[in-house]
């Protein structure tokens, strides 16, 4: 199944995997988490969104989430310091000289494979593609670039700058020197990975979104309310969070496009979302982003 | 207790009185004391820190500073009270 070491890439004519700049694209909750940690460790981010609305709501998110990691790393360099490093745009162009993207769109076939087409025409042939999705396969992303052996998935988990470890997906045509460049890229940011093979929604999601899925069907049929499902989750099983506070942090509207995803990559009804989640998206409650989910975060 | 502090303790009354307002609407049932810890006894997570940060810069018209984001500042009512006293704070609607 592996192909083999003589396809890796060749156009790569460096050997030491030396990546200076980054390109972070999609800023949403998961693509700032992914820029900060960038500017954390002292390197200038490129990133990119379609409009400067979304720009200016991305600037916020930045700081306010700068901000929040000073309570528990005291050593960080001053929120308007980190805030500098991190270059918001609309345009592709910046990205010629990067070494390093990650893609954080939104979870859409069609919102990825634009973005990929895009970044081939503009980054270097030596540029590593990281996609940062819930549940889309590796193996599919680079099968839309032209450079299938530079691209690796890097699941980061939520907040990005509180969580040590990332799922790294290896896809099917994936390089050792392309896991090499993500492992580096990780370590630079002070992350650690866990290496996989590629499945729709690979380890993490595979169950998680079952899991939260099962309790909007709780909450559903009126078996439990929110409250009481995270509750049960935290006091009985001591998980730090419940499975609906995860969804409301994770954003309602990708719980509910992931469950979409697998479901139309596994053809099992086991992923069907619950009609819950899709009224909910449609109520404009999308979690903690939006102010309220399954709870509310109105200050 | 010495003049001063009374006059202290009554100059905090409104912003005791606007934390615990907002708290209740986020702790569910029960709720905290004045010296609880919010963190450590659970009744909030460390998510909810920018929230805290978020409500007494726009309810009290303070500036949180870098050096002021330490959970000491957040921890219990106690403590938001301690330091929005110890700044330049007004009293702003609940619509600001
Ligand atoms: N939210 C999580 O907890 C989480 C965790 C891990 C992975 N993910 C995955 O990360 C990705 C992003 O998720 P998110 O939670 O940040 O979503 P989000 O909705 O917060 O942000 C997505 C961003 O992508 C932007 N975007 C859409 N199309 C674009 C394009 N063509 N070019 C540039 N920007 C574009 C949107 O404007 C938006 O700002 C998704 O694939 C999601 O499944 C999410």
């Amino acid at each position: 199944m592996r192909p083999s070491q003589a396809q890796d890439e060749t156009a790569c004519a460096q050997d030491t995997i030396d990546l200076r700049r980054f390109g972070v694209i999609g800023a949403g909750i998961m693509g700032c988490g992914v820029a900060q940690a960038i500017a954390r460790a002292g390197s200038p981010v490129e990133l990119i969104d379609l409009d400067d609305d979304r720009l200016q709501a991305a600037q916020r998110t930045l700081r306010s989430n700068i901000r929040q990691q000073k309570f528990f790393d005291r050593s960080a360099p001053p929120v308007d310091d980190q805030l500098a490093l991190i270059r918001m745009t609309t345009c592709y162009d910046g990205l010629a000289e990067v070494d390093f993207v990650v893609e954080n769109v939104t979870e859409e076939w069609d919102a990825k494979a634009g973005v990929y087409a895009r970044l081939d025409a503009v980054c270097k042939p030596e540029c590593v593609y990281a996609a940062n999705t819930s549940a889309i396969s590796i193996t599919r992303i680079g099968a839309a670039t032209k450079r299938r052996d530079r691209v690796v998935g890097m699941h980061f988990m939520n907040p990005v700058a509180m969580k040590p470890t990332v799922e790294v997906i290896r896809g099917h045509h994936t390089s050792a020197r392309t896991l090499d460049a993500a492992a580096a890229f990780l370590k630079s940011i002070g992350k650690a990975g866990v290496v996989v093979e590629d499945m729709p929604g690979f380890v993490s999601n595979r169950v998680l979104m079952l899991t939260i899925n099962e309790a909007v069907f709780l909450v559903q049929d009126g078996v439990a309310a929110a409250a009481e499902v995270d509750r049960i989750f935290r006091e009985c099983f001591g998980h730090p969070m419940g499975p609906l506070e995860t969804a409301d942090l994770i954003g309602i509207d990708t719980i509910l496009k992931s469950l979409e995803r697998l479901y139309e990559a596994y053809w099992d009804t086991k992923f069907r979302p619950a009609p819950l989640l899709r009224k909910m998206v449609d109520a404009g409650l999308h979690g903690r982003k939006s102010g309220a989910g399954f709870h509310s975060y109105a200050s | 207790m010495s003049q001063a502090l009374a006059g202290s303790a009554a100059e905090t009354t409104p912003i005791r009185a606007h934390t615990r307002q907002f708290l209740a609407r986020h702790v569910g049932d029960t709720m905290p004391s004045d010296s609880d810890d919010l963190f450590k006894a659970g009744y909030v997570n460390s998510l909810f820190l920018m929230q805290l940060v978020t409500f007494v810069e726009t309810r009290f018209a303070v500036t949180v500073e870098d050096d002021d984001l330490k959970i000491e500042n957040f921890r219990s009512v106690e403590a938001i009270c301690e330091f929005v006293a110890g700044k330049d704070w007004a009293l702003q609607s609940a619509e600001a």
